[in-house]
């Protein structure tokens, strides 16, 4: 077996004293981030990516640390989401639904011990499944032009519409938002300066972190000093973190389909560990809800999106190495730590970065039994810092957040737009858009576009190469699918209502 | 009184002015690479960073200093507009620089707003294609591009009119294809080209030829020519050149420096001695090989001159290809 001699190679990089202590670092301060409502794996791996570069850590043992805080938030999520109904994350939303009333019964102890049981097998079996499909992939990858990458990003960007939720129309205008944003700098194919004003500092167009912290992290700062004042939260009283083997065992199917369920969403490019969980609750209330238990505490309800939000983290990152796009807004920005070091992520990646791919691949294994530990035993120590006062937490993320962008970028200009990204991403987030969707176009659109003129340089104008070859047809048979799929949803809904 | 006083000002004055004039010094010698850390304006300051400390040429070590934007414009407009007279700070430039001057994207200022410097090493284009293609010399790949210019496509990692660009248009124009018609596909650097050439959506690769190095020994890719004056010692020395095959391609990736306008000329003829002492060194010529340059020293006035020709061969180039007005 190939995989497992690299996947070996993969663990003598990991199990370095200090990437193994970066691993473990991860895992804690992904605890933290995914704890502490309002900042999420985004905000965590925005912030320590530019002083992993700034301290010259090499680009595995960087990637290890951001890949560490990726997965590790997603077990945190559920911690405030379980003792407070706040939930820690956009992944963790659904984990309040039953998580909150099992811990007014007084059942928080367990309902903490299942959950973060249940991330570590949706983690651990989408780190599998990244093993074995991510190299598998990764030959595939090579018959990957520009036509069949453009096509990838239709399919892309009609997955974002159809899954994004509640608001589509607000969400196709924070996309926009996202894509206006891409445009500015140098045409990568012309050379041709776009809305740049003669203003050489905007020639290379937004840096991604900046884009990232204005949107993320000073809209976040905003919003927190809203409620400055609002009375410290009070936790519920926590005796014993565990769970009967019975009712573990109650949960086993809904653990496991929910980690396939959000491995694939993972997968798919541009939805992430939000639309994993949602899923997968809805899908477990549909088979498992007979007696009416859901929303009154159900274990199973429970255990299904924090396995699937955990798995859509792995499946991530199989798109991302393989074929250098994002599956989620946090891999974003993985991608662009991959860029910061000069790596080119894509189809080479998997031959060219040995070191770098499995290296991180076998950190993942060796992070979530950490984070298992931190999880369970440990999970009271956290419970403690959700009682961190705004007044530190607040100044301190501000810090953080303009010390990344600035040590990235070397220049105040590149504050000054963080800043004013940071006002427009409140004024978005006051009206109800997200910010998801348009770091997604900023990032897709671009891939889409150099892509799509790409493409058409190499047909000489013909539009008849995106149709052209398997890969293409399959891409189109998929888009048309995710298209159609609210209507079937639809009409497969009139029928089980009518019988 | 008063007469005494201004005298005893006056002569302070002419002692410090002969002070600062007489003693440049460098205290603290810096290195600005317009861009990230990692790439070749990188490379082109370690390589003078570290030779200089490592020759004792200078007793402090030289700090890099990082200003990415726009392949050096950022900057460039810095350097001009805030820092022009600083004789501490060298500035890395490449041809990629020069070329983006002549089509006028540097922003207002041209060639003629900063001291040019030295350049202290190249890099060679080479046409690089799959180790299965049909072609074994550039002329093959030609005699194909003349018979049939829109079935094969170049690519390679640069927008149209960057260095990458002009590569394959000189081969486009040797094939009698007029570059407005050649099949060209902009990647985001080499890496991605090479990857598309491998899945056969790129033909031709037109890209440097050590910067190519490592993948080189991968035995993946064939090189088809370099584009130097003379063939290239080393591991490459079985390669012909595009001269020798009979096609009068070069394309010289060269590496260099310059300062603000406002440098004195003893401040930069204090450069021009250091770097000329530099340049004879071992410790130099082992820096230069390990970042993979070939030897391409030009210095002072001499590279100046050739900056300022090698900008308008561009422009020229440029207009001819209907990039420029």
């Amino acid at each position: 077996m190939e995989v497992l001699s690299l996947l070996y190679n993969g663990f003598t990089v990991a199990l370095t004293a200090m990437n193994l202590g970066l691993a473990l670092l991860g895992a804690l301060l992904g605890t933290l981030f995914g704890a502490l409502p309002g900042l999420g794996p985004i905000n965590g791996v925005a912030l320590l990516l530019p002083i992993a570069y700034t301290i010259g850590l090499p680009p595995e043992s960087s990637l290890i640390l951001l890949a560490g805080i990726y997965y590790g938030a997603e077990y945190g999520g559920r911690i405030s989401s379980i003792l407070l109904n706040v939930p820690g994350d956009a992944g963790a939303v659904f984990t309040t639904l039953e998580g909150f009333p099992l811990s007014q019964k007084g059942l928080g102890g367990p309902a903490l011990a299942l959950s973060g049981l249940s991330s570590f097998i949706g983690s651990t079996l989408a780190v599998v499944g990244l093993t074995f499909f991510g190299p598998l992939m990764s030959k595939f990858a090579i018959s990957f032009g520009p036509p069949e990458y453009f096509v990838l990003m239709v399919f892309a960007f009609s997955t974002i519409t159809v899954l994004m939720g509640k608001r589509p129309v607000k969400s196709l205008i924070s996309v926009v938002i996202g894509l206006i944003l891409a445009v500015v700098g140098v045409d990568s194919t012309t050379g041709v300066l776009r809305y740049t004003f003669n203003e050489p500092e905007l020639y290379d167009g937004f840096e991604f972190l900046t884009v990232v912290v204005g949107f993320f992290a000073v809209s976040e700062v905003l919003l927190m000093l809203e409620h400055y004042n609002s009375d410290t939260f009070h936790l519920p009283k926590i005796e014993r973190v565990y769970i009967s083997l019975k009712e573990f065992l109650m949960c086993k199917w809904a653990i496991l389909r929910s980690a396939v369920i959000g491995f694939v969403i993972g997968v798919l490019p541009g939805t992430g560990a939000s639309i994993a969980s949602a899923v997968s609750y809805t899908l477990e209330k549909k088979l498992s809800d007979k007696e009416g238990t859901f929303g009154n505490g159900d274990y199973r309800g429970l255990a299904a999106p924090e396995s699937a939000n955990n798995a859509s983290a792995g499946g991530a990152l199989v798109p991302m190495l393989t074929l250098g796009i994002p599956g989620s807004g946090t891999t974003a920005v993985l991608l662009g730590a991959l860029m910061l070091y000069n790596i080119n992520p894509g189809p080479m990646l998997f031959t060219e970065q040995p070191k770098l791919v499995w290296g991180l691949i076998a950190s993942m294994y060796i992070g979530n039994i950490m984070l298992l530990v931190i999880n369970l035993p440990l999970v009271k120590v956290f419970t403690k810092i959700l009682q961190i006062p705004y007044w530190i937490l607040v100044p301190s993320v501000v810090v953080l957040a303009f010390v990344g962008v600035y040590s990235v970028n070397l220049s105040t200009y590149s504050l000054m737009i963080a800043i004013i990204l940071g006002v427009l991403g409140y004024i978005l987030r006051k009206l109800n858009y997200s910010m998801a969707p348009i770091i997604l176009g900023f990032v897709l659109g671009e891939i889409m576009e150099d892509n799509l003129r790409r493409a058409l340089s190499m047909s000489g104008g013909e539009f008849g190469i995106f149709f052209e070859g398997r890969i293409n047809i399959v891409l189109w048979i998929l888009v048309a699918a995710m298209l159609f799929m609210p209507i079937i949803i639809k009409i497969i809904k009139k029928k089980y209502f009518k019988s | 009184m008063g007469k005494l006083l201004r005298f005893i000002l006056a002569a302070v004055f002419m002692l410090s002015l002969s002070v600062t004039s007489f003693a440049f010094e460098l205290s603290k010698p810096l290195c600005l690479a317009p861009a990230k850390p990692g790439g070749g304006f990188d490379l082109t300051c370690r390589l003078v960073s570290n030779s200089l400390l490592a020759s004792k040429l200078i007793d402090k070590p030289m700090m890099v200093n990082f200003m990415p934007g726009g392949v050096g414009a950022v900057a460039y407009n810095h350097v001009i507009g805030q820092r022009p007279d600083d004789a501490e700070m060298i500035v890395a430039v490449s041809t990629g620089s020069a070329l983006n001057i002549s089509q006028g994207k540097f922003g207002k200022f041209t060639e003629d707003d900063v001291r040019w410097l030295a350049a202290l090493g190249a890099d060679y284009g080479a046409i690089i294609v799959r180790a299965d293609a049909k072609w074994n010399t550039l002329g093959e790949l030609i005699e194909d591009l003349k018979k049939n210019p829109k079935g094969y496509v170049l690519g390679s990692g640069g927008s149209i009119g960057s260095q990458d660009w002009f590569k394959a248009a000189l081969i486009a124009k040797e094939a009698g294809v007029n570059p407005k018609d050649m099949r060209y596909v902009a990647f985001e650097g080499g890496g991605e080209a090479l990857a598309a050439l491998l899945g056969g959506h790129i033909q031709i690769y037109p890209g440097d030829i050590a910067e190519f190095s490592g993948q080189y020994d991968s035995g993946k890719y064939k090189v088809l020519a370099v584009l130097s004056e003379e063939r290239l010692p080393g591991k490459f020395s079985n390669i012909p050149t595009a001269k020798e095959q009979g096609y009068d391609v070069v394309w010289t990736t060269w590496r260099g420096y310059y300062m603000g306008p406002k440098v004195t000329d003893e401040q930069y003829n204090y450069w021009v001695d250091l770097l000329n002492r530099l340049v004879k060194t071992d410790e130099f010529k082992k820096e230069r090989e390990a970042r993979g340059l070939y030897p391409f020293t030009k210095i002072g006035k001499e590279f100046d001159d050739f900056v300022k020709k090698d900008v308008k061969r561009f422009k020229e180039l440029a207009k001819e290809a209907g990039l420029i007005k």
